[in-house]
């Protein structure tokens, strides 16, 4: 390797230590993301103020509207849109004549708290496995290896709605889900952490630490955690959507929220039988869940492209760009520079 | 060939800039790799930034690499370009071969190659001299050829190209004739092998016969063997000369490397920053140098012929010349920093008397520091094992430099880390000042870590990117707990002082320094602890030559103030013998021969020592200028 | 590399032990009386009682495990009051809806599953690996920027969304296309594909856009190698170097994928067949559940987490076969 090869790794290799104020600058530039931030921000403040709101407009998200429903047409809602009016701005659902609009912000409040929930659990017990996996003798690693592979083999969603199922009834659903969730699906990071310290590991700076007389504690948090938040972000941009899809997943297959609590997937479960006679009622949650997901895939792009510019401008532009900072032991260690 | 030679010169250059745009705060280039400078735009003012080192940023957003660059070279002769990193020489070379089309890059001037305009040429004209006209020989044998691949297919693919009317069987005939003629045993079966089957110098080869296969008139190598150990780039560099003679083919050699220039061109061109600093025929540069920076350059060469100054530390084997600078940092902390601070020195192991005898390189009689005796080192859990080192004994003093040299795979490096017990020996005994250390625990050996301290080869990966400077050498000392907080940073202070860094640059992050002042904060971060041993893995390879010296002149410093002793592994044989009071040979996890310096290099005994010294390019008639 | 296989087999089988001893142990030991459940609602306490001494649930967990794996390897005689009932192995045990035997229950659904899986995937890798070639080589112009967002949106689908598009304009508004309902391959090849179309779709959509974007990022990898520009070098055109390097040196990762894709598919079919009514293994898991028909649950759980497992394997060992560069050890 030349030295100019090596003057570039030198330059590129680390990701650069911006800190999180560059990182923002970065997102703020990319147009999609700042919608898709805002949008996220003002559905969680939706989300959050639901009570508030329900209140404010004078809806309640489990009051029966008989009156706004045709029973003669097997309770399709009366008016044009599902029942779209001054006082029910979505329509109301079908058969109930439940205001929609309520409930689907009802519905955000439990999709948010289950995947944000489910999320923080999963990257909680991934990080401290993967590391001590990363960092442990072979017995641990081994160990813990294992225990990952085999909650990756899991097949996550039978599992998941055989363990819904069997929990007695009175054990609080979006709790229920947080844990499932996140018990079932924390292999991922597990994996991708365990794989980033073992990157770690190797480099010098850690054997400079070890020689500075740091223990494998001092390592993990000052050598280690700092470069690892770099993925773990990145990879949480990709575990949240996911979260999301399998709370409404679950509550689609009936085994998820229970009602009355109103949640996108169930609303979507019971819109399979409406969706001849009114499709305004399927739209409107697969609309919602898909423009929710849709925005944390965006963010989560722009956040890992923010992250780490370099592999951006790698597969972005150009043709013939940079090289991979791949490095055989023939190239490294016969290097005179 | 001769036959084709037209009256116009084979390469006529003029005028030649390259610019590359920056994105997002970093230039990208084709050539050898990007120069990113990984921050931001709003980053703040870096000091002797490895992005801002290659050249003046020409307009907004514009890096240029190569600067108004005119030279020819006529039909069949030799060129070699040499510079530093950041010269612009791999830039120059694959403007040759139009290799920035396409990229974004501005090319201006003009560029000539076997009569064609290279810039202006159609994308099928330019197919046709790519390869016919001037081939290429890269860098990284292994990452240049397709892993996928086998060897032949991708010669036969090549030769298609060019001989459109040769047949699937002929072109494969081609492709075993060529890999036979480059020296590969065996070629007609091992051209069905793909390249990861191949050793290093195996793959340069095959590399080389694809170029032959096309028949060019020019081969443009672009460091062709600096991946390569010193034997196997004789063996290279002596295949080119055989090929040249045979096929007449002309030769543009670009390297760092001004002893590998030295014996194989007739015409050197020295750039600097993107410009031509010099040019003329090799003897006279390399004898009587014009320009002040190639004097420079040729003066921070270590020489394996000369012997190291005598009765002092190893700077003076690398000459002091004036205003050798780290290349493009004329204003950076690297400046002539050979000012001895007499003063500082015990103020920098204030806190433990320093009661070792201070060498001036002859060992200290009495007890050794450090002892080994038949140290092993087996790696591998199942399966056959592979033994890295194998039954080594040496002894280091204080005060005393040892080297240690040996190719790639040669044990040093397993060594290296098992003297500061990185790694735990399989086998044998490592006494520290008379003590067992070798198999402690880690926890055992906590009171021996501050003693034993290592200075690493990659200045990229030994220093964590997320830490400051500053926390990353104060590291140490907070891990032991002994001193107070403020007069830490009071002694990191110090210690970047006493390497030649700013002190205030405490805060800043490793991305902003450049390589050499990264290898700074290694050597400070080692000294934190007060270390009485410093096992020193190849500090200086990945630095240019007028960097290597800085580096190898402070350490040679610090060891005559600390009376520290030191191990230096490298490779390269010329450093080690500018450094070391004794040195040993490492061959297949053995020493093979060791001694006093000098007795070593100007008498070895060991023939793998005389095969190594024998491969080393010397860089002839130079004395005049040193 | 048989010895490779070897261990990697072993491994698998020590997964699968540990994953059969932690599902029996889960739904065996949940609040609920398995008699009661397996009797049905209209038993009286002796009949319970006779079920709970057939199905021999007095006897400690461990026990009952050990009887389990006997039945899964060596097959399980069950008393059914009037005569013996012979269950083979690997036997799961028996519904306790009708008492059919798990394992044809299972071997009835498997096919349904399959078809779905392979049919499915055989179209997302070629929309995706053409999307993403696509999407690699015009880099910067409209074209990538549709196809981006295009993939983004395919990512960003739920499957029970996309499906309920499709029910919804194919089937109900156009009417273009039935209803699905499952028809055997065997039976008549035509209405069988005509049948799992909208399936297909729905599924390989979604997957597309993660091929699509992982060969997209995958050729472009590729295409900043070293090696790229020495074929450039020597005068090779774009397209040869796109088809015969780039590509093969992108395929590695997504024919693996592909394989562990397939392999979950089994355990994550539920949605997909739930929402088109197709009597696969995740329609009877999702029934199993409703009904708490634990020997069910545990079987399909089992079934699903060996196909995952094995999916495992033998995407490692395409990795190898397809990328010379790994060795396995």
């Amino acid at each position: 390797m030349s030295t100019e090869v090596l003057a570039a790794a030198q330059a590129g290799v680390p990701a650069p230590a911006s800190g999180a104020r560059q990182v923002w600058w970065r997102l703020r530039a990319r147009r999609a993301a700042a919608v898709a931030g805002a949008g996220l921000g003002l559905l969680l403040l939706l989300a959050l103020a639901a009570p508030l709101l329900s209140v404010l407009i004078g809806q309640d998200p489990n009051a029966y509207h008989d009156d706004l429903i045709d029973s003669a047409r097997g309770g399709v809602p009366t008016g044009s849109y599902g029942g779209i009016s001054g006082e029910h701005w979505l329509g109301v659902e079908p058969g109930t004549g439940r205001d929609l609009f309520i409930r689907l912000v009802y519905g955000a409040r439990v999709s948010l708290l289950v995947a944000i929930g489910a999320t923080v659990l999963q990257v909680l017990i991934g990080v401290s496995i993967g590391i001590a996996a990363g960092l442990g003798n072979r017995l641990l690693d081994g160990l813990l290896g294992h225990l990952s592979d085999v909650f990756i083999a899991l097949p996550t969603l039978a599992f998941a709605i055989a363990l819904t199922a069997v929990v007695p009834g009175d054990f609080p659903r979006p709790l229920l889900l947080i844990l499932v969730i996140a018990l079932l699906g924390w292999g991922g990071t597990a994996r991708i952490v365990r794989a980033q310290t073992l990157s770690l590991k190797k480099l010098d700076f850690v054997a400079a630490a070890r020689l500075g007389g740091s223990g494998p504690f001092r390592v993990a948090r000052r050598e280690l955690l700092p470069s690892l938040a770099a993925p773990v972000i990145t990879y949480v941009a990709i575990l949240l959507p996911t979260n999301i899809v399998a709370e409404a997943g679950l509550s689609f297959l009936g085994v998820g929220i229970r009602p009355p609590t109103a949640s996108w997937g169930q609303m979507l479960s019971s819109a399979t039988t409406w969706f001849r006679a009114d499709p305004a009622y399927v739209l409107l949650p697969a609309g919602l869940l898909f423009l929710t997901v849709l925005a944390f895939t965006v963010l989560g792009d722009a956040l890992r492209t923010a992250l780490d510019p370099r592999e951006a401008s790698r597969l972005g532009v150009g043709r013939e760009r940079t090289r991979r900072t791949r490095r055989t032991r023939t190239s490294r260690k016969g290097d005179p520079a | 060939m001769s036959d084709q030679r037209s009256i116009r010169p084979l390469v006529e250059v003029a005028e030649l800039s390259v610019g590359f745009p920056v994105v997002g705060g970093s230039a990208l280039s084709p050539a050898g790799g990007a120069r990113e400078s990984g921050d931001g735009p709003d980053a703040p003012p870096a000091p002797g930034h490895a992005g801002a080192a290659r050249a003046g940023t020409a307009g907004r957003g514009l890096v240029r690499a190569v600067d108004r660059l005119s030279f020819t070279l006529e039909a069949g002769n030799a060129l070699g370009i040499v510079g530093e990193s950041g010269s612009g020489k791999s830039t120059a070379a694959f403007a040759l071969l139009g290799l920035h089309r396409g990229t974004g890059a501005q090319v201006t001037g003009a560029v000539r190659v076997g009569g064609s305009d290279v810039l202006t040429a159609s994308d099928a004209e330019l197919r046709r001299i790519r390869g016919g006209v001037a081939a290429m020989v890269f860098q990284d044998p292994l990452s240049s050829l397709d892993p996928y691949l086998a060897i032949g297919d991708q010669i036969t693919e090549v030769y298609r190209v060019h001989h459109r009317s040769a047949s699937r069987r002929a072109a494969r005939a081609r492709a075993v004739e060529v890999l036979d003629r480059v020296g590969i045993p065996d070629a007609a079966r091992r051209s069905r092998a793909r390249p990861h089957e191949f050793s290093g110098g195996m793959r340069q080869r095959a590399l080389i016969a694809m170029a032959l296969s096309c028949e060019p008139q020019l081969l443009v190598a672009d460091e062709p063997t600096t991946a390569l150990d010193v034997t196997v780039q004789a063996q290279i560099l002596g295949l080119l000369a055989e090929l040249r003679a045979e096929t007449g083919m002309g030769l543009i050699l670009v390297t760092h490397d001004l002893g590998v220039a030295a014996s194989n061109v007739d015409e050197l061109l020295v750039m600097r920053e993107g410009r031509a600093v010099e040019r003329g025929p090799v003897r006279t540069v390399l004898s009587a140098p014009r320009e002040p920076y190639t004097r420079t350059l040729l003066a921070a060469v270590p020489r394996v012929d000369a012997r190291r100054a005598n009765g002092a530390n190893g700077a003076n084997g690398v000459s002091r010349a004036s205003g050798a600078n780290e290349v493009g940092r004329p204003d950076g902390p690297d400046g002539p920093d050979g000012l001895d601070r007499p003063d500082g020195v015990r103020k920098l192991h204030g806190v433990r008397d320093a009661g070792v005898v201070v060498g001036s390189g002859e060992p200290a009689g009495g007890k050794p520091l450090l002892e080994a005796v038949g140290l092993r080192r087996e790696f591998g859990k199942r399966g056959p094992r592979v033994v890295a080192v194998d039954d080594v004994s040496l002894t280091l003093h204080s005060g005393e430099t040892l080297g240690i040299v040996g190719e790639s795979g040669s044990g040093k490096t397993t060594l290296g880390r098992m003297i500061v017990r990185l790694l735990e020996p399989s086998g044998g005994e490592l006494r520290y000042q008379g003590r067992e250390i070798g198999r402690l625990r880690e926890r055992q050996l906590r009171p021996f870590r501050s003693e034993l301290q290592m200075v690493f080869q990659d200045p990229v990966s030994s220093l964590n990117p997320r830490r400051s400077i500053g926390e990353s050498i104060a590291d140490p000392l907070r891990a032991a707990g002994v001193l107070p907080a403020p007069r830490i940073v009071a002694r990191v202070r110090e210690l970047l002082e006493r390497v030649g860094l700013e002190p205030d640059w405490y805060h800043r992050y490793p991305h902003e320094f450049s390589g050499g002042q990264r290898q700074r904060v290694g050597i400070a971060r080692a000294l934190a602890p007060e270390p009485r041993l410093i096992v020193c893995d190849e500090p200086v390879s990945a630095l240019d030559v007028t960097t290597q010296a800085h580096i190898v002149r402070l350490l040679g410093e610090l060891q005559r103030e600390l009376g520290l002793a030191l191990v230096f592994i490298a490779h390269d044989l010329a450093v080690v013998r500018q450094v070391s009071d004794r040195v040993a040979v490492m061959r297949d996890g053995r020493i093979v021969e060791e001694g006093e310096t000098d007795a070593v290099y100007d008498d070895p005994q060991h023939p793998y020592t005389r095969a190594l010294l024998a491969a080393v390019p010397l860089l002839g008639g130079a004395e005049a200028a040193a | 590399m048989t010895s490779y296989v070897l261990r990697r087999a072993a491994g698998a089988v020590l997964v699968l032990f540990v994953l059969s001893v932690v599902v029996y142990a889960v739904f065996y030991a949940v609040p609920g009386d398995p008699a009661k459940l397996a009797c049905g609602p209209r038993c009286n306490p002796a009949q319970i009682a006779q079920v709970r001494d057939q199905l021999q649930l007095d006897d400690p967990l461990y026990t009952r495990y050990w009887h389990f794996l006997q039945g899964l390897f060596a097959g399980h005689d069950y008393s059914t009051g009037t005569g013996v009932l012979h269950c083979n192995a690997p036997c799961f045990g028996l519904s306790y809806q009708n008492d059919q035997q798990v394992t044809e229950l299972i071997s009835q659904r498997l096919p349904v599953t399959a078809s779905l899986g392979f049919g499915a995937m055989v179209l997302w890798l070629v929309l995706g690996i053409g999307t993403g070639l696509l999407s690699a080589l015009r880099r910067g112009g409209t074209t990538e920027r549709v196809l981006t967002w295009f993939t983004l949106a395919g990512t960003a689908t739920p499957v029970f969304i996309i499906g309920l598009l499709l029910l919804m304009v194919f089937c109900a508004q156009l009417q273009w296309l039935p209803f699905p309902s499952y028809v055997p391959l065997t039976e008549s090849p035509e209405q069988w594909a005509w049948n799992m179309l909208l399936p297909w779709i729905a599924l390989a959509l979604i997957e597309a856009a993660k091929y699509a974007r992982l060969t997209r990022s995958s050729v472009l990898e590729t295409l900043a190698d070293d090696h790229i520009r020495t074929f450039r070098a020597y005068g090779v055109s774009e397209r040869a170097i796109v088809g015969r390097h780039a590509l093969r040196g992108a395929l590695p990762p997504v024919i693996a994928l592909s394989a562990l894709d397939l392999g979950s598919i089994f355990g994550s079919a539920m949605l997909t067949e739930t929402l088109f009514g197709l009597p696969g293994l995740g329609q009877l898991m999702v029934h199993a559940v409703r009904d708490i028909d634990l020997p069910v649950v545990v079987g399909v759980v089992l079934v699903t987490g060996a196909a995952v497992v094995i999916a495992n394997i033998i995407a490692d060992l395409l990795y190898a076969a397809t990328d010379r560069r790994v060795t396995l050890t």
